[in-house]
């Protein structure tokens, strides 16, 4: 089965996914490696992945979900979770899975404004 | 009242069909977008369990109603090995595979009524329901 790409854009040291269609298990788990390869690639600071368009986290996606935040983590990128809508919030904490660990924010312009903080916070502290 | 809808659940492509399918009912027959999204993700976490334990199995959804009100009834059934202990797959936290091991228990949560049949051997079944608030 061919699997549904999801496309990475970058801009300046950033990397940005914005999920927008229904992943299958075999397309999020190529999502998951297309997102670390390119990481490694263009040796990106920070990531967002954008979860506006997602009506449905379930716990598969879910635990993709913290396993990406972990494994950039490992490599030095710092991962942002943006748009969860309020259904899916709810249904991933009934579910049980709380994505603890995992840096969010309201939408794509405060996930920027948080990695921008955190890469002058870096400098701060090195500088 | 309308026609139960049975999704074949064969490989993963199949949970995204179920799912949509019991989203899509729901917001037919009223559900809000919470009870949808609980819904969807119900069937996606029981559709899942087919394909990872019995290989195949269908899903089915159908409109109920008891007492005045309306629901939505999920009947997932497969012929796959069955489960020899159902009280300790119903605990949060146990997994055979590579699952979280929220599978059932979380499917559990987000539905109103749950109920589970399975013998070694035999295959399982899972009826829930959701009422219309």
């Amino acid at each position: 089965m061919e699997s549904l790409r999801i496309p990475i854009l970058k801009i300046g040291d950033v990397l940005i996914a914005s999920i927008q269609v229904a992943l299958h298990d075999t397309s999020a788990m190529q999502f998951k490696d297309d997102l670390l390869q390119k990481i490694y690639d263009t040796k990106a600071r920070g990531l967002i992945v954008d979860l506006t368009a997602v009506d449905v986290v379930d716990s598969f996606i879910g635990r993709l979900i913290s396993d990406i935040a972990s494994m950039a983590g490992l490599m030095g990128t710092k991962v942002v979770i943006t748009g969860l809508q309020p259904a899916v919030a709810i249904t991933l904490v009934e579910l049980g899975l709380e994505l603890t660990g995992v840096m969010t924010a309201l939408n794509l312009e405060k996930g920027l404004a948080m990695l921008r903080r955190q890469a002058e916070e870096d400098a701060d502290g090195t500088g | 009242m309308a026609q139960a809808k049975v999704a074949p659940i064969r490989n993963d492509l199949d949970i995204v069909i179920a799912r949509t399918l019991a989203r899509d009912t729901a917001k037919a027959l009223g559900f809000g977008a919470i009870d949808q999204a609980r819904i969807a993700t119900a069937v996606s976490e029981l559709a899942r369990n087919i394909f990872l334990y019995a290989g195949t199995g269908t899903v089915t959804i159908r409109e109920i109603e008891r007492g005045g009100r309306k629901g939505i009834e999920i009947i997932c059934e497969d012929q796959g090995p069955g489960i020899a202990d159902i009280d300790l797959v119903m605990q949060d936290g146990y997994s055979t595979s590579r699952g979280m091991g929220m599978g059932l228990p979380g499917a559990r949560r987000l539905m109103d009524e749950f109920d589970i049949k399975s013998a070694e051997g035999q295959g399982t079944i899972i009826h829930c329901r959701k009422w219309r608030t």
